[in-house]
């Protein structure tokens, strides 16, 4: 460990903000590349499904009213 | 080979096989990035010229590099596209352009505010900051040419075209700092001799640069994945997926 305290480490010698800035941007942009994708795979699995299951009702109504 | 190459333009195949990579690369990259990050934050030494504000480096150096790593994906998926037509190089293409707009956006922004404590501001119209920037706009700007078009299939050949005529930026941002004088130091790295920095500083570098190549892969194929999903939600294997997981599966 370079630092002596946790104070130390958030200081860094004045670089601090501008160390502790950038990975915080970094932490960001790591969980939205991580992140936005699967919340839109389930919104996309989740539209499909009622898509399809819209569909064969429809079809099965048709079905049985003919 | 071609086998190979006619099952990785299969989309059920491709859904299949990303979501085994998936499964552990997942893992993988966040334990890497953690590791690296504690490392290069906490555990380096200190430079004896910029002090602590070199920690940046670990963010910077591998943002930028992928940033240009994944210029070249997006654009070798657009040729692809374009020749053989290839469903899956247009959806890697589609999906590589948002993820290497964030990569450079964090890059620029890295080094924007690494400048301030090193060269006394955040911003220099200088070679290699501008030519970054061009490939900002490079990448935003594919995405908004594929999205311009009401028909999809015309975007994406548009948006191929200029990934394509891009790529002339890339050799430019590679050698901006040997071409022009500039405030931007030289390549930390390189093939052909070894690295200008000490080892103990160098080793979580290049354990942040795998790590970052590995997160550019896991987010490239979750995106693929739900792009795939989006196209073919018609067809038979989607329902048969859909239906036999539930929607809140995978």
């Amino acid at each position: 460990m370079q630092f002596d305290s946790f104070a130390d480490a958030l200081e860094m010698a004045g670089h601090g903000p501008y160390v502790w800035s950038v990975y915080a941007v970094a932490l960001l942009v790591i969980v939205g590349l991580l992140v936005i994708p699967q919340v839109r795979k389930q919104r996309i699995m989740r539209d499909t499904l009622g898509q399809i299951k819209r569909r064969e009702r429809e079809e099965a109504e048709r079905a049985s009213g003919t | 080979m071609w086998s190979f190459f006619h099952k990785l333009g299969s989309p059920p195949w491709m859904y299949r096989i990303s979501g085994t990579i998936l499964t552990w690369l997942l893992p993988v990259t966040i334990v890497l990035l953690a590791w690296g990050a504690i490392w290069g934050l906490l555990y380096a030494p200190e430079d004896f010229r910029q002090g602590n504000s070199y920690r940046i480096i670990y963010i910077h150096v591998p943002a930028s590099a992928i940033s240009l790593a994944g210029y070249y994906v997006m654009a070798i998926a657009g040729a692809t596209s374009l020749i053989w037509k290839m469903k899956m190089a247009d959806i890697a293409m589609r999906c590589a352009a948002p993820i290497g707009a964030a990569f450079t956006f964090l890059g620029l922004l890295s080094g924007a505010i690494w400048g301030k404590p090193t060269w006394g501001t955040y911003w220099v119209w200088d070679a290699r900051v501008t030519s970054m920037l061009v490939l900002f706009f490079l990448y935003v700007g594919v995405l908004a040419l594929y999205e311009a078009w009401d028909d999809e299939a015309l975007g994406a050949k548009a948006a191929a075209v200029l990934s394509l005529v891009g790529t002339v930026n890339i050799p430019i941002i590679y050698k901006s700092v040997d071409w022009w004088f500039s405030l931007h130091q030289p390549a930390t790295i390189k093939f052909t001799e070894a690295p200008s920095m000490h080892m103990d500083m160098f080793q979580p570098l290049l354990l942040m640069i795998v790590a970052f190549y590995c997160l550019f892969t896991c987010s490239l194929l979750l995106s693929m994945r739900s792009e795939i999903l989006r196209r073919e939600s018609t067809t038979g294997w989607v329902r048969k997926l859909l239906l036999g997981e539930g929607a809140g599966a995978v």
